[in-house]
Protein backbone atom coordinates (compact mmCIF):
# COMPACT_ATOMS: atom_id res chain seq x y z
CA UNK A 1 0.00 0.00 0.00
CA UNK A 2 1.19 3.51 -1.06
CA UNK A 3 0.23 6.38 0.23
CA UNK A 4 0.35 9.93 -1.47
CA UNK A 5 3.80 11.46 -0.45
CA UNK A 6 4.03 14.04 1.82
CA UNK A 7 7.28 15.83 3.29
CA UNK A 8 9.76 13.06 2.59
CA UNK A 9 11.51 11.80 5.93
CA UNK A 10 15.19 12.76 6.03
CA UNK A 11 17.79 10.28 6.36
CA UNK A 12 21.49 10.80 8.01
CA UNK A 13 24.86 8.86 5.96
CA UNK A 14 24.44 6.55 9.06
CA UNK A 15 21.06 5.24 8.78
CA UNK A 16 21.94 1.90 6.93
CA UNK A 17 24.02 1.67 10.43
CA UNK A 18 20.97 2.02 12.78
CA UNK A 19 18.74 -0.15 11.18
CA UNK A 20 21.73 -3.02 10.92
CA UNK A 21 22.05 -2.19 14.58
CA UNK A 22 18.24 -2.76 15.03
CA UNK A 23 17.93 0.39 16.75
CA UNK A 24 14.11 1.49 17.38
CA UNK A 25 13.89 4.72 15.07
CA UNK A 26 11.86 7.53 15.40
CA UNK A 27 10.67 10.20 13.07
CA UNK A 28 12.63 13.70 15.38
CA UNK A 29 11.83 16.99 13.50
CA UNK A 30 11.87 15.38 10.05
CA UNK A 31 14.66 13.01 10.64
CA UNK A 32 14.63 8.82 11.04
CA UNK A 33 16.58 9.12 13.74
CA UNK A 34 17.92 6.53 16.71
CA UNK A 35 16.08 6.44 19.80
CA UNK A 36 17.70 3.36 21.33
CA UNK A 37 19.97 0.41 20.19
CA UNK A 38 20.51 -1.57 23.76
CA UNK A 39 18.30 0.61 25.90
CA UNK A 40 17.97 4.02 27.21
CA UNK A 41 19.21 3.25 30.87
CA UNK A 42 22.38 0.98 29.29
CA UNK A 43 23.20 3.90 26.74
CA UNK A 44 22.75 6.41 29.55
CA UNK A 45 25.08 4.56 31.73
CA UNK A 46 27.68 3.78 29.42
CA UNK A 47 28.35 7.28 28.73
CA UNK A 48 28.74 8.30 32.11
CA UNK A 49 31.34 5.59 33.21
CA UNK A 50 32.85 4.87 30.03
CA UNK A 51 31.33 6.32 26.68
CA UNK A 52 28.91 6.84 24.12
CA UNK A 53 28.57 7.11 20.54
CA UNK A 54 25.98 9.47 18.96
CA UNK A 55 25.13 10.13 15.20
CA UNK A 56 23.83 13.80 15.45
CA UNK A 57 24.52 14.40 11.88
CA UNK A 58 20.48 15.58 11.85
CA UNK A 59 22.47 18.99 13.13
CA UNK A 60 22.32 22.11 10.87
CA UNK A 61 25.53 23.73 9.81
CA UNK A 62 25.50 27.30 8.77
CA UNK A 63 28.34 28.77 7.51
CA UNK A 64 29.44 32.78 7.98
CA UNK A 65 31.96 34.18 5.53
CA UNK A 66 33.36 37.53 4.70
CA UNK A 67 34.40 40.70 6.35
CA UNK A 68 31.27 41.00 7.54
CA UNK A 69 30.76 37.63 9.15
CA UNK A 70 31.16 38.52 13.09
CA UNK A 71 28.58 41.94 12.51
CA UNK A 72 25.99 39.41 11.40
CA UNK A 73 26.51 37.05 13.94
CA UNK A 74 26.45 39.36 16.68
CA UNK A 75 23.44 40.64 15.49
CA UNK A 76 21.15 37.74 15.29
CA UNK A 77 22.87 36.32 18.02
CA UNK A 78 22.84 37.08 22.07
CA UNK A 79 26.32 35.92 23.07
CA UNK A 80 29.41 38.31 22.54
CA UNK A 81 30.92 36.62 19.56
CA UNK A 82 34.34 39.51 19.78
CA UNK A 83 34.81 37.15 22.18
CA UNK A 84 35.61 34.56 20.58
CA UNK A 85 39.01 33.85 19.22
CA UNK A 86 39.74 31.45 16.40
CA UNK A 87 39.51 27.83 17.50
CA UNK A 88 37.06 28.67 20.07
CA UNK A 89 33.62 28.12 20.30
CA UNK A 90 30.35 29.26 22.52
CA UNK A 91 26.92 28.41 23.01
CA UNK A 92 24.53 31.29 21.79
CA UNK A 93 20.49 32.23 20.97
CA UNK A 94 19.75 33.08 17.76
CA UNK A 95 16.97 36.13 18.68
CA UNK A 96 14.72 37.84 17.46
CA UNK A 97 13.38 41.24 18.20
CA UNK A 98 10.91 40.06 20.90
CA UNK A 99 14.56 38.75 22.34
CA UNK A 100 13.12 35.33 22.47
CA UNK A 101 14.65 32.38 20.45
CA UNK A 102 14.59 31.38 16.89
CA UNK A 103 17.00 28.44 18.01
CA UNK A 104 19.54 27.78 20.09
CA UNK A 105 23.50 27.27 18.65
CA UNK A 106 27.04 26.62 19.01
CA UNK A 107 28.69 29.44 17.32
CA UNK A 108 32.38 28.19 16.57
CA UNK A 109 35.21 30.80 15.16
CA UNK A 110 37.45 29.67 12.58
CA UNK A 111 38.74 32.87 11.46
CA UNK A 112 37.67 36.84 11.41
CA UNK A 113 36.25 36.14 8.52
CA UNK A 114 34.45 32.66 9.35
CA UNK A 115 32.16 31.23 11.65
CA UNK A 116 30.50 28.38 11.71
CA UNK A 117 27.37 27.71 13.34
CA UNK A 118 25.53 24.56 14.28
CA UNK A 119 21.78 24.44 14.72
CA UNK A 120 18.89 22.36 15.94
CA UNK A 121 18.17 19.82 12.98
CA UNK A 122 14.03 21.26 13.02
CA UNK A 123 14.90 24.53 13.07
CA UNK A 124 17.30 24.50 10.45
CA UNK A 125 15.59 25.79 7.32
CA UNK A 126 14.14 28.66 9.17
CA UNK A 127 17.16 29.30 10.71
CA UNK A 128 19.25 30.18 7.61
CA UNK A 129 15.84 31.92 6.47
CA UNK A 130 16.31 34.52 9.74
CA UNK A 131 19.38 34.79 9.50
CA UNK A 132 19.64 35.92 5.37
CA UNK A 133 16.64 38.24 6.07
CA UNK A 134 18.69 40.14 8.58
CA UNK A 135 21.62 39.78 6.52
CA UNK A 136 21.98 43.71 6.21
CA UNK A 137 25.54 43.55 6.72
CA UNK A 138 26.10 41.56 3.92
CA UNK A 139 27.60 38.44 4.90
CA UNK A 140 28.00 34.94 2.77
CA UNK A 141 25.63 32.78 4.12
CA UNK A 142 25.45 29.31 3.45
CA UNK A 143 22.90 26.60 4.69
CA UNK A 144 25.78 23.82 4.64
CA UNK A 145 23.84 20.69 6.65
CA UNK A 146 24.13 18.59 3.59
CA UNK A 147 28.07 18.92 3.56
CA UNK A 148 28.49 17.32 7.00
CA UNK A 149 27.75 14.45 9.47
CA UNK A 150 28.22 14.79 12.95
CA UNK A 151 29.72 12.55 15.27
CA UNK A 152 29.58 12.92 19.40
CA UNK A 153 31.77 10.68 21.19
CA UNK A 154 31.18 11.45 24.33
CA UNK A 155 32.15 9.86 28.11
CA UNK A 156 35.52 9.69 30.62
CA UNK A 157 37.17 7.07 28.27
CA UNK A 158 35.86 9.36 24.81
CA UNK A 159 38.97 11.05 24.75
CA UNK A 160 41.42 8.17 24.88
CA UNK A 161 39.12 5.89 21.78
CA UNK A 162 38.79 9.23 19.65
CA UNK A 163 42.38 9.90 20.43
CA UNK A 164 43.74 6.28 18.71
CA UNK A 165 42.75 8.17 15.29
CA UNK A 166 44.29 11.47 15.16
CA UNK A 167 47.65 12.66 15.66
CA UNK A 168 45.99 15.85 17.03
CA UNK A 169 46.87 15.86 20.86
CA UNK A 170 42.94 15.91 22.00
CA UNK A 171 44.03 16.73 25.29
CA UNK A 172 45.34 20.48 24.07
CA UNK A 173 42.14 21.21 22.94
CA UNK A 174 40.24 22.95 25.81
CA UNK A 175 36.59 22.58 26.51
CA UNK A 176 34.70 24.29 24.14
CA UNK A 177 37.74 25.06 21.45
CA UNK A 178 38.36 23.23 18.49
CA UNK A 179 40.89 22.24 15.87
CA UNK A 180 40.83 21.15 12.18
CA UNK A 181 42.56 17.49 12.00
CA UNK A 182 42.25 13.96 10.40
CA UNK A 183 40.45 11.28 12.13
CA UNK A 184 41.88 8.10 10.31
CA UNK A 185 42.28 9.85 7.43
CA UNK A 186 39.77 11.71 7.58
CA UNK A 187 39.00 15.93 7.53
CA UNK A 188 37.55 16.84 10.54
CA UNK A 189 36.38 19.69 12.80
CA UNK A 190 37.16 18.21 16.33
CA UNK A 191 35.07 19.92 18.55
CA UNK A 192 35.48 19.58 22.55
CA UNK A 193 31.77 20.25 22.77
CA UNK A 194 28.80 18.34 23.70
CA UNK A 195 25.63 17.89 25.31
CA UNK A 196 25.35 15.08 27.98
CA UNK A 197 27.53 16.76 30.89
CA UNK A 198 30.33 14.58 30.10
CA UNK A 199 33.99 15.35 28.63
CA UNK A 200 34.07 14.62 24.87
CA UNK A 201 33.96 15.43 21.24
CA UNK A 202 32.21 16.68 18.51
CA UNK A 203 33.32 15.75 15.34
CA UNK A 204 32.02 17.36 11.80
CA UNK A 205 33.45 15.55 8.45
CA UNK A 206 31.75 14.92 4.84
CA UNK A 207 29.01 12.33 4.95
CA UNK A 208 30.65 9.90 2.98
CA UNK A 209 33.35 8.82 5.61
CA UNK A 210 30.24 8.32 8.03
CA UNK A 211 30.20 5.07 8.37
CA UNK A 212 33.81 4.14 7.92
CA UNK A 213 34.42 6.51 10.99
CA UNK A 214 31.32 5.23 12.94
CA UNK A 215 32.17 1.89 12.95
CA UNK A 216 36.00 2.04 13.68
CA UNK A 217 35.17 4.27 16.56
CA UNK A 218 32.50 1.62 17.27
CA UNK A 219 34.79 -1.31 17.39
CA UNK A 220 37.96 0.48 19.09
CA UNK A 221 35.47 1.36 21.56
CA UNK A 222 33.18 -1.83 22.27
CA UNK A 223 35.87 -3.09 24.71
CA UNK A 224 36.01 -0.24 26.77
CA UNK A 225 32.06 -0.07 27.46
CA UNK A 226 31.14 2.47 24.41
CA UNK A 227 27.84 2.00 23.30
CA UNK A 228 25.73 3.41 20.31
CA UNK A 229 23.89 5.61 21.66
CA UNK A 230 20.20 6.96 20.33
CA UNK A 231 18.02 10.18 21.02
CA UNK A 232 16.65 8.98 24.34
CA UNK A 233 20.22 8.48 26.06
CA UNK A 234 21.16 12.03 24.99
CA UNK A 235 17.77 13.46 26.94
CA UNK A 236 18.06 12.07 29.79
CA UNK A 237 22.12 12.85 29.71
CA UNK A 238 21.17 16.42 29.21
CA UNK A 239 18.77 16.58 31.29
CA UNK A 240 20.78 15.56 33.98
CA UNK A 241 23.06 18.35 33.27
CA UNK A 242 20.46 20.74 33.17
CA UNK A 243 20.87 21.73 29.44
CA UNK A 244 18.16 23.79 27.54
CA UNK A 245 16.29 21.84 24.75
CA UNK A 246 14.60 24.04 22.01
CA UNK A 247 10.47 23.50 22.36
CA UNK A 248 11.04 22.38 25.67
CA UNK A 249 12.82 24.69 28.27
CA UNK A 250 13.14 27.36 25.25
CA UNK A 251 11.02 28.67 22.37
CA UNK A 252 9.64 31.78 20.64
CA UNK A 253 7.93 32.66 24.09
CA UNK A 254 11.15 32.49 26.18
CA UNK A 255 13.26 35.16 26.57
CA UNK A 256 17.10 33.98 28.45
CA UNK A 257 16.52 35.67 31.62
CA UNK A 258 13.43 33.73 31.99
CA UNK A 259 15.84 30.55 30.80
CA UNK A 260 18.32 31.07 33.18
CA UNK A 261 20.59 31.60 30.43
CA UNK A 262 21.36 35.05 31.70
CA UNK A 263 25.30 34.11 31.32
CA UNK A 264 25.00 33.74 27.14
CA UNK A 265 23.06 37.31 27.31
CA UNK A 266 25.48 40.16 26.63
CA UNK A 267 23.51 43.36 26.15
CA UNK A 268 26.50 45.23 26.88
CA UNK A 269 27.83 43.95 23.73
CA UNK A 270 25.80 46.37 21.49
CA UNK A 271 22.92 46.27 19.63
CA UNK A 272 21.38 42.85 18.69
CA UNK A 273 18.21 41.57 17.54
CA UNK A 274 15.64 41.52 20.64
CA UNK A 275 18.49 44.22 22.66
CA UNK A 276 16.08 46.32 23.58
CA UNK A 277 12.94 43.78 24.76
CA UNK A 278 15.72 42.19 26.91
CA UNK A 279 16.84 45.70 28.91
CA UNK A 280 13.64 46.46 29.23
CA UNK A 281 12.62 42.95 30.80
CA UNK A 282 15.55 42.83 33.11
CA UNK A 283 14.47 46.73 34.15
CA UNK A 284 10.71 45.68 34.49
CA UNK A 285 11.71 42.30 36.17
CA UNK A 286 11.45 38.54 35.02
CA UNK A 287 8.02 37.33 36.05
CA UNK A 288 8.89 33.37 35.34
CA UNK A 289 11.84 31.03 36.06
CA UNK A 290 13.13 28.46 35.02
CA UNK A 291 13.86 25.39 38.02
CA UNK A 292 14.97 22.26 38.35
CA UNK A 293 13.02 20.01 40.67
CA UNK A 294 13.41 16.27 42.20
CA UNK A 295 9.88 14.26 42.93
CA UNK A 296 9.24 13.24 46.20
CA UNK A 297 7.57 9.83 45.45
CA UNK A 298 7.73 7.74 42.67
CA UNK A 299 5.72 9.31 40.23
CA UNK A 300 7.45 10.98 37.21
CA UNK A 301 6.13 14.14 35.83
CA UNK A 302 6.44 14.59 31.97
CA UNK A 303 6.44 17.63 29.76
CA UNK A 304 3.52 19.83 29.86
CA UNK A 305 2.46 18.67 33.38
CA UNK A 306 0.56 21.48 35.71
CA UNK A 307 3.02 22.69 38.33
CA UNK A 308 1.04 24.14 41.58
CA UNK A 309 2.49 25.78 44.71
CA UNK A 310 0.68 25.96 47.84
CA UNK A 311 -2.81 25.12 46.10
CA UNK A 312 -2.25 27.73 42.81
CA UNK A 313 -1.25 27.23 39.56
CA UNK A 314 2.26 28.10 39.06
CA UNK A 315 3.04 26.72 36.12
CA UNK A 316 4.42 23.63 33.80
CA UNK A 317 7.21 21.14 33.07
CA UNK A 318 9.25 21.55 30.29
CA UNK A 319 11.06 18.47 30.25
CA UNK A 320 10.80 15.42 32.76
CA UNK A 321 11.94 11.84 33.02
CA UNK A 322 13.93 9.30 35.33
CA UNK A 323 17.90 10.53 35.67
CA UNK A 324 19.23 6.92 35.20
CA UNK A 325 22.46 7.89 36.47
CA UNK A 326 21.15 9.72 39.46
CA UNK A 327 18.40 7.56 40.46
CA UNK A 328 15.76 10.07 40.98
CA UNK A 329 12.96 11.38 39.31
CA UNK A 330 13.48 14.87 38.02
CA UNK A 331 12.75 17.86 35.51
CA UNK A 332 12.78 21.24 34.84
CA UNK A 333 9.42 23.95 34.84
CA UNK A 334 8.70 27.53 34.53
CA UNK A 335 7.63 28.81 38.12
CA UNK A 336 6.86 32.76 38.65
CA UNK A 337 10.01 33.98 40.07
CA UNK A 338 9.26 34.89 43.82
CA UNK A 339 8.89 31.02 43.67
CA UNK A 340 12.04 29.80 42.53
CA UNK A 341 14.26 29.37 45.40
CA UNK A 342 15.73 25.92 45.92
CA UNK A 343 14.06 23.92 48.92
CA UNK A 344 10.21 24.84 47.81
CA UNK A 345 7.60 22.54 47.99
CA UNK A 346 6.09 21.94 44.44
CA UNK A 347 2.75 19.90 43.12
CA UNK A 348 2.99 18.61 39.94
CA UNK A 349 -0.25 17.06 38.05
CA UNK A 350 0.58 13.59 36.86
CA UNK A 351 -2.20 12.23 35.59
CA UNK A 352 -5.17 11.87 37.91
CA UNK A 353 -2.24 12.50 40.77
CA UNK A 354 -1.36 15.88 42.28
CA UNK A 355 2.39 14.50 43.23
CA UNK A 356 4.78 16.22 45.32
CA UNK A 357 8.15 17.79 44.38
CA UNK A 358 10.68 20.21 45.62
CA UNK A 359 13.01 22.77 43.96
CA UNK A 360 16.68 21.86 43.91
CA UNK A 361 19.67 23.84 42.64
CA UNK A 362 21.13 22.71 38.59
CA UNK A 363 22.55 21.27 37.45
CA UNK A 364 21.06 18.13 38.85
CA UNK A 365 24.57 16.35 37.74
CA UNK A 366 28.22 17.71 37.38
CA UNK A 367 30.93 15.18 36.33
CA UNK A 368 34.35 15.14 38.80
CA UNK A 369 37.01 16.38 36.67
CA UNK B 1 7.18 -16.94 22.22
CA UNK B 2 3.64 -16.06 23.11
CA UNK B 3 2.10 -19.07 24.96
CA UNK B 4 -0.50 -20.89 23.44
CA UNK B 5 -2.95 -20.88 26.35
CA UNK B 6 -3.11 -16.94 26.96
CA UNK B 7 -5.03 -14.60 24.75
CA UNK B 8 -4.51 -11.35 23.38
CA UNK B 9 -5.51 -7.51 22.37
CA UNK B 10 -4.98 -5.20 19.64
CA UNK B 11 -3.40 -2.44 22.62
CA UNK B 12 -0.82 -5.71 23.63
CA UNK B 13 -2.10 -7.11 26.82
CA UNK B 14 -2.42 -10.46 27.17
CA UNK B 15 -4.63 -12.72 29.48
CA UNK B 16 -4.94 -16.21 31.04
CA UNK B 17 -7.82 -17.89 32.47
CA UNK B 18 -8.15 -20.50 35.05
CA UNK B 19 -11.69 -21.28 36.36
CA UNK B 20 -13.10 -17.40 36.49
CA UNK B 21 -9.92 -15.86 37.32
CA UNK B 22 -7.99 -14.48 34.58
CA UNK B 23 -4.06 -12.93 35.36
CA UNK B 24 -3.18 -9.68 32.86
CA UNK B 25 -0.65 -8.75 31.72
CA UNK B 26 1.49 -6.80 28.76
CA UNK B 27 2.92 -8.74 25.66
CA UNK B 28 6.83 -9.09 24.99
CA UNK B 29 6.59 -7.04 21.86
CA UNK B 30 4.83 -4.37 24.05
CA UNK B 31 7.77 -4.61 26.79
CA UNK B 32 9.97 -4.13 23.76
CA UNK B 33 8.18 -1.15 22.12
CA UNK B 34 8.28 0.62 25.47
CA UNK B 35 12.34 0.17 26.15
CA UNK B 36 13.53 0.25 30.03
CA UNK B 37 10.41 0.09 32.09
CA UNK B 38 10.94 2.65 35.66
CA UNK B 39 7.32 2.39 37.11
CA UNK B 40 3.78 0.88 37.04
CA UNK B 41 0.63 2.03 38.62
CA UNK B 42 -1.73 -0.44 39.33
CA UNK B 43 -4.94 -0.29 41.12
CA UNK B 44 -6.73 -1.14 44.20
CA UNK B 45 -8.13 -5.04 45.06
CA UNK B 46 -12.02 -4.62 44.50
CA UNK B 47 -11.81 -1.71 41.65
CA UNK B 48 -14.30 -2.91 39.21
CA UNK B 49 -13.01 -2.45 35.31
CA UNK B 50 -14.55 -2.92 32.25
CA UNK B 51 -13.70 -3.76 28.39
CA UNK B 52 -11.33 -1.33 26.88
CA UNK B 53 -11.16 1.12 30.10
CA UNK B 54 -7.62 1.94 31.36
CA UNK B 55 -6.95 0.50 34.96
CA UNK B 56 -3.26 0.98 34.92
CA UNK B 57 0.56 2.25 33.33
CA UNK B 58 3.20 1.00 32.85
CA UNK B 59 6.26 3.73 32.31
CA UNK B 60 9.66 3.53 30.66
CA UNK B 61 12.65 5.96 30.64
CA UNK B 62 10.96 7.38 27.71
CA UNK B 63 7.10 7.67 28.33
CA UNK B 64 3.93 6.52 29.96
CA UNK B 65 1.62 3.41 28.18
CA UNK B 66 -1.74 3.00 29.20
CA UNK B 67 -3.14 -0.12 30.40
CA UNK B 68 -6.33 -1.21 29.13
CA UNK B 69 -8.95 -4.13 30.72
CA UNK B 70 -9.10 -6.96 28.21
CA UNK B 71 -12.17 -8.01 29.67
CA UNK B 72 -14.50 -7.18 32.63
CA UNK B 73 -14.36 -7.94 36.32
CA UNK B 74 -13.00 -7.38 39.96
CA UNK B 75 -9.40 -6.76 40.38
CA UNK B 76 -9.01 -9.74 43.03
CA UNK B 77 -5.06 -9.53 43.58
CA UNK B 78 -2.51 -6.79 42.05
CA UNK B 79 1.39 -7.77 41.55
CA UNK B 80 2.85 -5.88 44.53
CA UNK B 81 6.46 -7.05 43.63
CA UNK B 82 6.60 -5.07 40.38
CA UNK B 83 6.24 -1.84 42.98
CA UNK B 84 10.40 -2.76 43.72
CA UNK B 85 11.15 -4.27 40.40
CA UNK B 86 9.57 -2.77 37.55
CA UNK B 87 12.23 -4.02 35.30
CA UNK B 88 10.50 -7.67 35.66
CA UNK B 89 8.90 -6.84 32.94
CA UNK B 90 11.10 -6.03 30.43
CA UNK B 91 12.58 -9.69 31.21
CA UNK B 92 9.65 -11.98 32.10
CA UNK B 93 6.78 -10.17 30.67
CA UNK B 94 4.27 -13.43 30.02
CA UNK B 95 5.41 -14.62 33.68
CA UNK B 96 6.69 -13.00 37.00
CA UNK B 97 5.57 -9.84 35.43
CA UNK B 98 2.06 -10.08 35.29
CA UNK B 99 0.20 -6.89 36.22
CA UNK B 100 -3.59 -7.84 38.01
CA UNK B 101 -5.83 -10.85 38.51
CA UNK B 102 -9.60 -10.16 38.07
CA UNK B 103 -12.45 -12.20 38.63
CA UNK B 104 -14.30 -12.37 35.13
CA UNK B 105 -17.78 -11.12 34.87
CA UNK B 106 -18.49 -12.67 31.94
CA UNK B 107 -16.32 -15.41 30.33
CA UNK B 108 -17.90 -15.19 26.97
CA UNK B 109 -16.00 -11.78 26.12
CA UNK B 110 -12.72 -13.93 25.87
CA UNK B 111 -14.13 -14.72 22.49
CA UNK B 112 -13.34 -11.45 21.42
CA UNK B 113 -9.72 -11.57 21.70
CA UNK B 114 -7.21 -13.37 19.43
CA UNK B 115 -5.24 -16.49 20.05
CA UNK B 116 -1.49 -16.32 20.00
CA UNK B 117 -1.10 -17.37 16.14
CA UNK B 118 -3.87 -14.12 15.47
CA UNK B 119 -1.58 -11.95 17.68
CA UNK B 120 1.71 -13.01 16.30
CA UNK B 121 0.31 -12.56 12.63
CA UNK B 122 -0.86 -9.12 14.26
CA UNK B 123 2.47 -8.31 14.88
CA UNK B 124 4.30 -9.49 12.32
CA UNK B 125 1.83 -7.27 10.30
CA UNK B 126 3.25 -3.89 12.43
CA UNK B 127 6.67 -4.62 12.04
CA UNK B 128 6.59 -5.07 8.32
CA UNK B 129 5.01 -1.56 7.73
CA UNK B 130 7.60 0.08 10.56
Amino acid sequence: MTSPTTTQIRKTALNGVHRRLKAKMVNFGGWDMPVEYSGIVAEHMATRTAAGLFDVSHMGEIEVRGPHALELVQHVTCNDASKLVAGQAHYSGLMNEKGTFVDDLLVHKISDTHYFLCVNAGNQDQDFEHIRAHNRAGAQIENAGERYSQIAIQGPKALGILQRFTSEPLDSIRYYHFAFGKVDGVDCLIARTGYTGEDGFEIYFAPEYSEKLWDKLLDAGYAEGLLPCGLGARNTLRLEASMCLYGHEIDETTTPWEAGLGWICKPAKGEFLGRDALIRQKEKGVDRALVGFEMLDRLIARDACLVSIAGKHAGWVTSGSPAPFLRKNIGMAYVPTASKAPGTEITIGIRANQAPARIVPMPFYKRTK
Amino acid sequence: MYPSDYRYTKEHEWIKVTGSIGTVGITDYAQHELGDVVFVELPTVGTKITTGQVFGSVESVKAVSEIFAPVSGEVTEVNAALSDTPETLNTDPHGAAWLIKIKLANTAELSGLMDAAAYQAFISEKEASA
